[in-house]
């Protein structure tokens, strides 16, 4: 690892102005700091935001669930509220990486980073997602642009996510038996008037399956997702799973997830 | 007095591990130390055209930089293959020179080419990032099965063949294939596996300019055989000048039996640069570096009389020893494989052909099981379609076959001296409920699942020795083992091994052993290992040879230490030799019923001053002190066996499947400590399932190592795992006294068979471990259709 300097922000916007086109943000460093440790990554600032207050917590409404950016796993996993209101959102918390990982790991780190196989960006598009930075306010088909990649600029800095509370919804993922991240995470979610289905794992970046999406709009049951088919094309292959393999698991898991909504 | 040996006795060695105050090499900081970053190749197989050090020397904290050509100025040796095999056409096994730092070529991604040496670990990474070798880039030979058809990585070695031995009659094993009804055939593939201990490898080299003596400390089964091999052979320094330590290791599972590179290179250093000096091998290194385990290509054969007497084998096997020959990589594969697969059944006629081949990638040696878990799924597998093609019973067809009388001499090597298969298999079908497994199966198949059961009647050959047997197959060492006991003058006990705990509970197990041989109390026992400064020469760990071989060592010196104080105790208590009873620590004249405790006479050993009337309690000739040193070298092997049973359930949606039960009944011959014998038995099973659903060594075509990190590389882990149902047998070994035979590579052996037959049965159809979820999605798609097949 190389040197860098340590800097820990009591707000937002001392962070923003300590941020530079060589510094990084740190909040669980669950991925920043192993980048680092590897030598792939190396930064002249590390911005610590942990401490800043009003990055951290759980609010909930009649109508949406707001998590703070930097409130951990673990807290969205074990959350009363959050479980009655989006029980989905809590059972995908409690399914990200081990103890360690969820007691460190952020909400708003996981959907910066954009790992192809991470679980919260498939929430934020299944749900309905606006992401408040610090300058403005993101609809989540508008944020995740790439394999890891968003579409916050230098020096944005992530405040909170807010969901919309679906009828129901429910997530389900295919663990990579090494890693434990998502070889293909399905999550569903069905609105008032539409059901959005979300894919996580299976291509370089999330996305929302329209086919999925529409045929489930029409008519929410295992049987509307036998009569798609899932196209393998632009799926990731790999030595865990091929193209092939990851679009039957996307059906599958599905039908998985409409049975446990 | 209780007996210690057969109870569940608590680890003596837990309580410093699970709270943290293990010492381990990485934990021991010297003064002065400095820090060790060895630079290593990024490309599977290269020429060497220049090393230059020079910008990476005058970079912040350098204290040394070496190459290949530091150590070869020093005529430092390079490393060894430590056991010759012979050709069946008489030839002599090739094996390439490999340098502790290369010199004109790599050969493996990983293979160490420079070692940089800074006073802290990120200015000696630093540096070494600026070490610049200039490699010429040459087309990798990765793959097994076609290494023989590839370009020869070395030029004095055809087709990469290492040797191509043959154990058994080839004419006799075609006479019975003529004579029989059926051929059952199958074709294999071990997978590659890493080892993966808890604690990475870690050398510490420290060098004393007053006395020239080297300590080499190092996460290492076997000091004294290290000691032995970096003397002998690397020249680094004489036996006596040079003391290895092996402290606290955290597993090993072979793969720390042998002197790495890192080890000479180290031990070298600390005297060139005359300060100490550490390595520790990071989780990728370790990942690239420590030499792997199994990687096998198998085609096999089984001559079958239509009632279901088999009458033949044929075994042709391809084995992967990697980019070089590591010190017991040419024995793995030949000795301590064939003659292992015939398993338990009587097979009159067989043989088996061993190609070993070189290719580019981590070098391949012992890991858990060495050879018999290769041999056991071999033959695990071929009696499971045997008896599938015959349409027989899966327990039935094997309980036909097995060696029903003791000693039995194989058609290979082995003389068996004792067993009861019938008595494993039995207790394991009840425990398994085999019964009621159509049941379960249609349950199953009612939620749309498939269910299967798969059967591994297993042997093996452990406590590895006898010297006599394995120096004339080609050993380059005896495999006895040592011991010494010393009475301390207050009478407790201090109990030298030549046998190295990392993990298995020997300082509990021969404690026991001591304990109740010498009527001492367990906690009046130390028992000392891993220091070549600490009791006499030993043979180490490995081979499940500790208990068999290295407890017999002690129980022969606690003989003598008997011996002798029943000759002091006589003294003192004016009796005739013959009258004194030595039980329970005391030694007691029956007819007068004088006595003295063994600690009395411990004490009265060392102060052979006046006792009463007796002016000295030493007999004339005796020597004062009570400490025996015995060493061991048993005359055969020991063979454990069992019958392990596994039932999967698998998701034909998903390919995911689901270790349901596991039964594993064992006969380990006599049992010391059950509560840890079933620790081995849960960890080897672990890893056998490992190898069977999970892991895997993964190069590319370009010999990359994709699996070189846990995000890529699957290890087993607790919720893997149903409650595991254990349980045991006992025919006690013949060729120990202690009747043990060893059980701490027996679940490695037998889980891999266990689980693919019981996947097979499930899907109807044959899969390569390991079991994948896409794998077995993929059969299961493909085939479309449960399968109905009885077990």
């Amino acid at each position: 690892m190389k040197n860098f300097t340590y800097h820990s922000a009591k707000d937002s916007k001392e962070a923003t102005k300590l941020s530079s086109s060589n510094s990084a943000f740190l909040a669980g460093g669950m991925t920043t700091i192993p980048s680092m440790k590897l030598g792939l990554a190396s930064y002249k600032d590390i911005i610590d935001i942990k401490g800043i207050k009003k990055l951290s917590g759980i609010k909930v409404s009649g109508k949406s669930v707001i998590i703070g950016a930097t409130t951990k796993h673990a807290e969205v996993a074990n959350s009363k509220e959050i479980k009655k209101a989006i029980p989905s959102l809590s059972d995908l918390a409690e399914g990200i990486g081990d103890p360690a990982v969820r007691n460190r790991g952020t909400i708003g780190g996981s959907i910066a980073n954009n790992d192809p196989a991470a679980d919260y960006p498939s929430a934020c598009i299944a749900l309905n997602a606006t992401i408040h930075t610090n300058s403005r306010k993101i609809e989540a088909s508008k944020f995740f642009s790439g394999m890891f990649e968003t579409t916050l600029k230098k020096g944005e800095l992530i405040e909170a996510v807010e969901f919309q509370i679906p009828n129901k919804s429910s997530y389900q993922k295919h663990p990579n038996p090494a890693s434990r991240y998502a070889v293909v995470g399905v999550y569903v979610a069905k609105n008032k008037n539409d059901v959005n289905v979300a894919i996580t794992g299976a291509k370089s970046c999330v996305y929302k399956d329209e086919n999925l999406s529409k045929a489930l709009s029409k008519n929410f049951s295992v049987s509307a997702v036998d009569a798609v088919k899932v196209s393998s094309s632009g799926m990731n292959t790999d030595i865990h799973a091929s193209a092939e393999y990851r679009a039957s698991l996307v059906a599958t898991y599905a039908k998985k997830a409409i049975e446990a909504c | 007095m209780a007996s210690l040996v057969g109870s569940r006795v608590e680890r003596k060695e837990d309580k410093k591990f699970l709270t943290g105050k293990g010492r381990y090499t990485a934990d021991i900081t010297l003064a002065h130390q400095t820090h060790a970053v060895f630079v290593r190749s990024p490309h599977a197989r290269a020429l060497i055209k220049k090393v230059d050090t020079s910008k990476a020397e005058k970079a912040s904290g350098v204290v040394a930089i070496f190459t290949g050509k530091d150590l070869a100025d020093d005529k430092i040796g390079g490393l060894i293959a430590g056991w010759k095999i012979v050709s069946e056409d008489g030839t002599d096994m090739k094996v390439p020179a490999h340098p502790a730092l290369a010199t004109e070529s790599v050969n493996y991604v990983g293979d160490h080419v420079a070692v940089v040496i800074a006073e802290t670990l990120a200015d000696a990474k630093s540096a070494a990032d600026m070490v610049k070798v200039d490699y010429k880039v040459l087309k990798a030979v990765v793959d097994t099965e076609s290494a023989m058809d590839s370009e020869a990585i070395y030029k004095d070695i055809p087709k990469n063949l290492c040797y191509d031995w043959l154990l058994g009659d080839r004419a006799k094993t075609k006479e019975a294939f003529d004579s029989a009804d059926k051929i059952i055939k199958i074709d294999l593939r071990n997978n590659r596996l890493i080892p993966n201990a808890m604690e990475p490898r870690a050398s510490l080299g420290d060098y004393n300019s007053s006395t020239e003596e080297i300590t080499l400390y190092t996460a290492n089964q076997n000091p004294h055989l290290t000691r032995l091999v970096i003397s002998a052979f690397n020249a680094v320094a004489p036996e006596h000048k040079f003391r290895v330590v092996a402290p606290d290791v955290g597993g090993g599972f072979g793969s720390k039996i042998y002197p790495y590179a890192e080890d000479v290179v180290i031990a070298w250093a600390a005297k060139k640069v005359e300060r100490p000096v550490k390595w520790v091998a990071e989780r990728t290194e370790s990942f690239l570096s420590d030499c792997h385990g199994r990687d096998h290509v198998t085609h096999a054969e089984l001559a079958v009389k239509s009632d279901g007497t088999v009458v033949g084998l044929k075994v042709d096997t391809i084995a992967n020893l990697g980019g070089y020959a590591s010190l017991f990589a040419t024995v793995t594969p030949t000795y301590l494989y064939g003659p292992l697969v015939l398993g338990l059944y009587n097979i009159p006629a067989a043989y088996c052909n061993v190609k070993a081949v070189y290719t580019n990638t981590a070098p391949v040696d012992a890991y858990r099981g060495a050879g018999r878990p290769e041999a056991t799924y071999m033959i695990e597998r071929l009696m499971s379609k045997a008896a599938m093609e015959l349409g027989m019973d899966q327990a039935e067809f094997r309980r036909k076959n097995f060696i029903k009388q003791f000693p039995h001499q194989q058609a290979l090597v082995h003389n068996i001296d004792s067993g009861n298969y019938d008595a494993h298999l039995d207790k394991a079908l009840e425990i398994a409920d085999y019964k009621g497994f159509a049941n379960r199966k249609s349950e199953s198949e009612s939620k749309g699942k498939l269910r299967g059961i798969g059967f591994s009647t297993y042997i093996e050959a452990c406590g590895i020795a006898p010297s006599a047997a394995v120096m004339s197959l080609g050993a380059g060492v005896g495999l006895w083992e040592s011991a010494e006991v010393r009475f301390n003058p207050t009478g407790n006990v201090t109990v030298f091994t030549g046998a190295h705990s990392h993990g298995q509970g020997h300082d509990t197990v021969f404690a026991q052993i001591v304990g109740d041989k010498l009527g001492v109390p367990l906690e009046n026992v130390e028992v000392v290992h891993g220091d070549t400064d600490k009791g006499p020469f030993g043979m180490g760990t490995y081979g499940s040879r500790s208990l068999a071989v290295g407890g017999t060592a002690i129980d022969k010196a606690c003989d003598k230490i008997i011996a002798k104080g029943k000759r002091v105790a006589a003294k003192m208590l004016e009796a005739s030799e013959s009258d004194v009873d030595f039980k329970d620590g005391e030694f007691v004249v029956a007819k007068s019923n004088k006595k003295k405790t063994i600690g009395e006479i411990a004490f009265a050993c060392y102060l052979p001053g006046q006792y009463g009337e007796v002016k000295s309690p030493l007999p004339e000739g005796d020597e004062p002190g009570l400490k025996e040193t015995a060493f061991y070298d048993p005359i055969n092997f020991s063979f454990p066996a069992g019958t392990h049973i596994c039932e999967v359930e698998i998701d034909p949606e998903t390919g995911h499947t689901k270790l349901d039960k596991y039964t594993a009944v064992d006969d380990f011959g006599t049992i010391m400590n059950p509560m840890i014998v079933e620790g081995q038995v849960h960890g080897g099973v672990a890893q056998g399932v490992g190898q069977a659903l999970y892991e895997n060594a993964h190069y590319d075509e370009t010999g990359q190592l994709i699996t070189a990190s846990y995000m890529d590389y699957t290890m087993p882990r607790a919720d893997n795992f149903p409650e595991l149902k254990i349980d045991y047998t006992c025919t006690p070994a013949t060729s120990n006294p202690l009747g043990a035979k060893g059980c701490g590579e027996a679940g490695a052996i037998a889980a891999p068979p266990a689980v693919m037959n019981a996947v097979v049965d499930a899907i109807g159809t044959d899969i390569s471990m390991p079991a994948t979820s896409e794998k077995v999605w993929k059969a299961c798609k493909d085939s479309k259709k449960p399968n109905s097949k009885a077990a």
